[in-house]
């Protein structure tokens, strides 16, 4: 859909792009050393770690993504809520103090501190990469999406704008002023999170959300041999019928535009109901709702049909706490909308139509993951893989790990955590009522799941979407701010310095530093033009597991097993990073993105971390094992 | 600005029990996830199933999940620097 460019959204994005840049070459000036610019000096207090790593955290998937997810399919999208947040469990009791304790400023320097290997630094730095990058793709990808209805700039455009303001972040001041930027945005998200959330609860629920809502219209239609023949507005005209999956859809024209409907025949008087369409014409033009995209007649959607309060019906519920919320939504319905795509006369035709859902399906999973109705042994098994994926990526992700040598201590990277866990934890709660806010209030546009939450906001005022759309805007810097960190550190210090030992002063390693942020933003912003088509939060899923697949077993088990070798981990890394893509590659997912029937595909699931993650595990056992052992590994009681 | 000193990272004797404890604490916490999951994969319709104040299992149990790692990252806090204060006290002395 179209968006109105607002003036006090540029202001604000304006205000927000300088702030960020000042405070960057405020803090260029103080960075001399590669300690300061891959570390930030090893000085920044827990509490602005911890709120740094929120913001680190909080990227466009959790904030854009899962609040789209949730409008979209309901309780489905809160599991990535809950498997996010459990992640950060792992990397609290289990990594953060010893990788504190092992490592100086990358994830390799950690997994390399007992060893001395090569072979660690080469696979833990490519690694490094791979993760950073399939992880930077959504991010620019989204920052497109979000620049688009902002600015009403192209996608290319804000893919260029993001790389070009976060190269200049990090290759002023690296670290510090990365933990700043991240600090103010992950601040702003909760606060600012927070605000819309109240702001739903006390709207309430109602059957109309606004009063410009449009609610899909109706029609009596007239049927003969089980083809429609009339209907009740005579200004329509009926031009053709399709079926499609036992659904019967009715193309009819008013004042020479064209529609689509469906035909609903429960009743014992036939009805047609107003859907919403893309349509791919054989001139090669794209309509929407039968007119082009500038008319604006593709219509945010998302309404309750039916607001059940103590067995009463009623038509709206007035202000509501959070648990009265969720409660009311379970015994009401919900209008979500469901997708079909066909070819009819030479056009290819998208169609959105009504889904009435019972309330106690959508605070439910199985909406998008099947576990009950429609469930098969692989549509669970990707629901485990994904939790597993979840759950054991976080504490892998390396530019998550190199926020751990920013604190001076041991005791502050505990104490950040736990900072980081209760500003994660309160948003991702925010995210279940954010996502079913947009979901009940008219904010979803069937053309993005990714603007729900800006849409939401937007219905408290154009000021409210300006200051969340910034925020979004900043989430993605803050998030690839620390990615270009990872990745640079991962080139300059573990590649150049440590695996093919250049000699480097200082001054030349924070050059090197800073020469390969600038080229791993520039391959940031090609990949994100290039990617521009792809599902955001598919990318991330993908990033977790390969994370989670290659660097999880060789963390845990360089803390925990004594038997670990230098080519145990270097193995287990390669295994489970080319296991976790391969799988990703011959999934069903990437057989749509093919052009290829998903039922084709040889991997049936869509997330790999099941298969690819014990075998990492394995590998490393395995190979330890068979390996003379090479150095010490890491005793934790020393 | 909110920065501390630098710390060296010195000898630190608590370092085995607060190994132990982290382990332990994840593996509980491990153990209340894996419920999760295996309610979902295996007996899906429960989660549908209403519990305290009309609220479903699915919603209490996905809350329930956030609320206990942040409560639970707090113990493991107190204990710790407990633990710290306390072993590496009796170091000096």
């Amino acid at each position: 859909m179209i968006y109105q460019v607002s003036s006090t959204a540029i202001i604000i994005f304006i205000f927000f792009v300088l702030t960020v840049l000042g405070l960057s070459f405020f803090f260029a000036r103080k960075t001399k050393s590669a300690s300061g610019y891959y570390a930030a000096g090893g000085q920044i207090h827990w509490a602005v770690n911890g709120i740094a790593f929120a913001g680190d955290y909080l990227s466009a998937a959790s904030f854009l993504g899962i609040c789209g997810m949730i409008a979209f399919f309901g309780y489905d999208g809160f599991l990535y809520s809950i498997g996010y947040l459990a992640g950060w469990v792992v990397a609290l009791f289990l990594v953060a103090e010893p990788l504190k304790r092992l490592g100086k400023y990358t994830f390799a320097d950690a997994l390399d501190a007992k060893f001395d290997s090569r072979a660690i630094k080469l696979t833990a730095a490519i690694s490094t990469l791979v993760v950073s990058i399939f992880y930077l793709i959504p991010q620019m990808v989204g920052a497109g999406a979000i620049v688009t209805p902002l600015l009403g700039l192209p996608h290319w455009a804000g893919v260029v704008m993001v790389g070009a303001v976060v190269i200049l972040i990090v290759a002023t001041a690296g670290m510090t002023s990365t933990t700043y930027v991240q600090f103010i945005k992950g601040g702003l998200l909760i606060v600012f999170s927070l605000i819309v959330v109240i702001l739903v609860l006390n709207k309430g629920i109602k059957l109309n959300p606004s009063a410009d809502y449009h609610k899909p219209i109706v029609l009596a239609a007239t049927l003969a041999e089980s083809r429609v023949q009339a209907v009740a507005d005579s200004s329509y005209h009926v031009l053709g019928q399709h079926e499609e999956n036992g659904l019967t859809f009715v193309k009819m024209t008013k004042a020479g535009i064209d529609s689509w409907w469906k035909l609903n025949s429960i009743s014992s008087t036939p009805e047609l109901e107003e859907t919403l369409t893309v349509v791919e014409t054989g001139d090669g033009r794209t309509l929407y709702n039968g007119e082009p995209k500038e008319a604006g007649k593709f219509y945010q959607v998302g309404h309750v049909k039916k607001i059940v309060v103590n067995g009463r019906e009623v038509e709206e519920t007035g202000p509501i706490g959070p648990f009265k919320f969720i409660k009311t939504l379970g015994t009401s319905q919900i209008v979500r909308f469901t997708q079909k795509a066909f070819t009819f006369a030479g056009e290819k035709i998208t169609i959105y139509f009504q889904n009435i859902t019972a309330g106690s399906d959508i605070i439910k999973p199985g909406l998008y993951y099947k576990l009950d109705k429609g469930a098969s042994i692989w549509s669970r098994l990707d629901f485990l893989s994904l939790m597993l994926a979840l759950f054991l990526g976080t504490s892998a992700l390396p530019h998550i790990l190199i926020r751990y040598y920013t604190v001076p201590s041991q005791r502050a990277a505990r104490k950040s955590t736990i900072v980081a866990i209760s500003a994660i934890g309160f948003f991702y709660i925010l995210t279940l009522f954010l996502g079913t806010g947009a979901m009940i209030n008219g904010s979803i546009d069937l053309g993005s799941s990714n603007m729900s939450a800006p849409l939401l906001a937007k219905t408290f005022g154009i000021t409210l979407f300006s200051i969340i759309s910034a925020i979004a805007f900043a989430t993605i810097l803050g998030t690839v701010s620390g990615l270009i960190v990872a990745s640079s550190g991962a080139v300059a210090h573990d590649l150049m310095d440590k695996y093919m030992k250049i000699k480097m002063t200082e001054k030349q390693k924070v050059q090197a530093g800073r020469i390969a942020a600038v080229g791993v933003g520039i391959v940031a912003i090609m990949l994100g033009i290039l990617f521009e088509k792809q599902n955001v939060s598919f990318l991330v899923g993908l990033a977790f597991a390969i994370a989670a697949s290659a660097n999880l077993p060789a963390i845990l088990m360089l803390l925990f097993w004594k038997r670990t070798t230098a080519k145990g981990i270097s193995w287990a890394i390669v295994v489970g990073m080319m296991t976790s893509l391969i799988l990703i590659l011959l999934s069903p997912t990437l057989y749509e993105i093919y052009g290829l029937p998903a039922a084709s595909a040889p991997m049936p699931l869509k997330n790999p971390g099941i298969i690819s993650i014990p075998l990492g595990f394995l590998t490393l056992i395995v190979v330890s094992l068979m390996s003379k052992k090479q150095g010490a590994a890491p005793a934790l009681e020393k | 600005m909110l920065h501390e000193p630098a710390v060296e990272l010195g000898k630190d004797k608590s370092i085995p029990k607060k190994t132990r404890l982290g382990v332990v604490m994840f593996l509980i916490y491990m153990v209340v996830y894996s419920g999760f999951v295996v309610i979902g994969t295996m007996f899906p319709e429960a989660l549908g199933v209403k519990f305290i104040g009309g609220q479903n299992l699915a919603f209490l149990y996905g809350m329930g999940l956030i609320v206990l790692a942040i409560v639970m990252g707090l113990i493991y806090n107190f204990f710790c620097t407990r633990l710290e204060d306390k072993l590496n006290k009796e170091e000096q002395s």
